[in-house]
């Protein structure tokens, strides 16, 4: 007997001897479910775990402390507290500039391009033919102090002894600014493609509804269109802030002294300062930080427009 | 009882559409008079909804010129048109409420928000919506929603409300009462209606005049009864309800009254419309319940027209009985219904009773009963 009719006898068996619901859908989630417990959860708890020890020397102390977590509330651990606060910042304005780049592409995906559009979702996804690595790299060789907008900038002559500046502008690379706008390129295309489903989404009479109801285009964005992309945006919004406030590969490359972030410092402390426990407790605290800027964000938008973007 | 130019609230000159080299309206010219319910009635894809979009503003037209309220509207957007529309869909915005809903179009108004309120709470009574105003539209019954959508739209006190096939979506219940509500409302309000539909019942019962289209032509434009009575070419009459067609040659023209033979050496006269000139190919439609169904020894009355036919097959519909009947070889047989006025036997066999199959019959009309025309 195959699956299906199985399946479909089931319906006729007796209550009695029917398999519960949910132990069909344990064995559908299993694979998923394996791979999230044994890939994220466990590291998870590992590290939960580690940030109540102690390192001593190069050995794991294994006895319950909460001195890690006390650190960061004591003089010592001013430095941390700057850095989850400026990471969350960061964040935040490249969040804010990749959905403000992202939003206007896919609006114009979703309703001026009639043909071909899986070309340009196509079209979109070209960066990540590359490594991510790669991609900030590029973005030192823009800014840097020899890159392309400097010699761009002495070709013309702006830079120069006779230009508006004498020499090459060093304030592009190392620091948080570059950070912010490799961060808000490099994921940039992410935001795209979940706004650009929920503006695919909406019923072209909805639109031609609120024309009819008396709006101009610009009043009937702000009536219907965005209202109804909020799931979009929001789940780009998302996708983006939580994955960049932990980043560190971009600040390591193009965020100089003044751009390091908080996830430089857990490398560090997992790499070079061989404290894995503090490490731990910092990589606790960024996920507590980002749950609670989450939330909040979640709260502020509030609950009625949730559950109407939710159709 | 076309509406005179002066005081229509809808003209449409020459009225054209085309979608490449597609015309899917062809110079639609007429005019709808203020406070009338009109309707749009034609097969699926005869340019019903383009029609409607183009005066609604929704679709630009290729050639021609609409006017409402005499003033022109050229390229006027839907916003700046005293139109409202009732999709199809009914359109109701998902992430507002019925109440937000209704009060959309009032927000583009310069009235306060307690006078917004005031007539919010009047359209929640009028459409039998009270106490659904804080309900989400995704708990909306399918009549609720029709509701929905039509305050939305009166609400705004536009001059023309324009409905592509409004109830179209509703069971058949539903729709009955949802098209005397319609009718109700219509007259209360004074606005005038513009109804797409593609259901003809629908169209006569509710409608003071009707546009029957077809393939991007406006091929009349009268009352319900005048179009069930008096077509104008044969797809209307085919169109609406069932006829039969019987074709000929206008064999005389005489006293108003057409003679026309229809072969087989019989003759049939039918009022002659202006342009019958003998000669002329003819077709005289009629419809199967004018007919009368003799047995083949009752002599015809004189001043009625009168067919020899056999009866090919009958059919029992309790208030009725359909007869098909041939009456000349090779054309196609005549539809007879009969009142059941007279109670049958069990069996069927007595009273007025229904022919049998082969029985010989004189199938009669009057005169009068007949549309002659020409085309
Ligand atoms: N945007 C368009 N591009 C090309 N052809 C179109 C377009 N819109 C409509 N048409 C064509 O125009 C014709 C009339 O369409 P319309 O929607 O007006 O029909 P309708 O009478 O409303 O039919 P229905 O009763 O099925 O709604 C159809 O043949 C349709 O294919
Ligand atoms: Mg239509």
């Amino acid at each position: 007997m195959t699956a299906i009719s199985e399946a479909a006898s089931d319906q006729y068996d007796q209550p009695a001897t029917r398999r519960p619901e949910w132990v069909d859908g344990l064995w559908l989630i299993a694979p998923t479910l394996a791979i999230v417990v044994g890939m994220m959860l466990v590291p998870l708890l590992a590290i939960i775990i580690v940030s109540f020890w102690t390192q001593t020397g190069f050995d794991l102390e294994a006895t319950w402390t909460l001195e890690n977590y006390a650190l960061l509330f004591q003089p010592e651990g001013k430095l941390y507290r700057i850095l989850i606060v400026k990471s969350l910042w960061v964040s935040l304005v490249a969040t804010t500039a990749v959905v403000v780049l992202a939003y206007p592409m896919a609006y114009f995906m979703a309703f001026r391009i009639q043909r071909g559009k899986l070309i340009w979702i196509i079209l979109l996804t070209v960066p990540f033919w590359t490594s991510y690595l790669l991609r900030v790299f590029a973005w030192k060789v823009i800014l840097g102090f020899n890159g392309v907008i400097n010699s761009g900038l002495k070709a013309v002559g702006i830079i120069g002894p006779d230009g508006l500046f004498e020499k090459p502008l060093e304030f592009l690379l190392y620091n948080p600014a570059s950070v912010t706008i490799t961060l808000a390129h490099a994921w940039a295309a992410y935001a795209v493609l979940p706004i650009y489903v929920s503006l695919e989404k909406i019923d072209r009479s909805y639109l031609e509804a609120a024309t009819d109801l008396g709006d101009s285009k610009w009043k009937r964005f702000w009536r219907v269109t965005f209202p109804l992309s909020l799931p979009g945006t929001i789940a780009a919004i998302l996708l983006v802030f939580i994955p960049t406030v932990g980043d560190y590969i971009t600040p390591t490359l193009v965020g100089g002294p003044s751009g390091i972030m908080i996830g430089n410092s857990i490398a560090n402390q997992f790499i070079k300062s061989n404290n894995a426990p503090l490490g731990a407790a910092l990589s606790c605290v960024m996920m507590l930080a980002i749950t609670v800027a989450v939330c909040l964000f979640l709260m502020a938008i509030g609950k009625k427009r949730l559950k109407g973007a939710d159709i | 009882m076309a509406a005179a130019n002066t005081n229509s609230m809808i003209s449409l000159r020459a009225v054209t559409k085309r979608f490449g080299n597609f015309t899917a309206v062809d110079a639609a010219t007429f005019d709808i008079a203020a406070g009338e319910f009109f309707s749009l009635l034609g097969p699926s894809g005869c340019g019903k909804t383009t029609l409607l979009r183009m005066i609604g503003g929704f679709e630009r037209q290729s050639t021609g010129e609409i006017l409402i309220d005499g003033e022109p509207m050229g390229t006027r957007a839907p916003n700046q048109r005293p139109t409202n529309m009732v999709f199809q869909s009914y359109a109701i915005f998902p992430h507002l409420d019925v109440a937000e809903n209704i009060a959309y179009g009032l927000a583009n108004r310069p009235v306060d928000k307690a006078t917004i309120a005031r007539k919010v709470a009047a359209a929640l009574e009028m459409m039998r919506l009270d106490g659904l105003g804080n309900r989400r539209t995704n708990q909306l019954s399918g009549g609720q929603r029709q509701r929905v959508a039509l305050a939305r739209a009166i609400v705004c006190e536009p001059k023309v409300l324009l409905l592509d096939e409004p109830l179209g979506a509703l069971d058949k219940k539903l729709r009955e009462e949802m098209q005397i509500e319609l009718r109700q409302l219509q007259k209360s309000l004074g606005i005038t209606f513009i109804f797409v539909t593609h259901d003809q019942e629908e169209a006569l019962s509710l409608s003071d005049r009707i546009a029957v289209m077809a393939r991007g032509k406006v091929l009349q434009i009268d009352t319900a009864t005048a179009l069930y009575e008096h077509p104008n070419c044969r797809e209307v009459a085919g169109f609406i309800g069932n006829m039969n067609f019987l074709e000929g040659r206008i064999a005389g023209v005489e006293g108003g009254l057409a003679a026309i033979e229809i072969g087989d050496g019989q003759v049939v006269k039918v009022p002659a419309n202006g342009q019958a000139a003998a000669g002329g190919n003819a077709i005289l439609a009629i419809r199967p319940e004018k007919i009368d169904a003799h047995g083949s020894a009752t002599a015809p009355q004189p001043g009625t027209n009168a067919i020899r036919a056999r009866a090919r097959a009958s059919s029992y519909l309790g208030d009725r009985s359909l007869i098909l009947a041939d009456w000349r070889n090779g054309a196609a047989p005549v539809s007879v219904s009969l009142q059941n006025r007279k109670s049958l036997s069990g069996d069927g066999s007595s009273g007025i009773g229904i022919p049998g199959p082969d029985s010989e019959l004189w199938l009669t009309w009057p005169v009068e009963a007949g549309v002659l025309l020409t085309s």
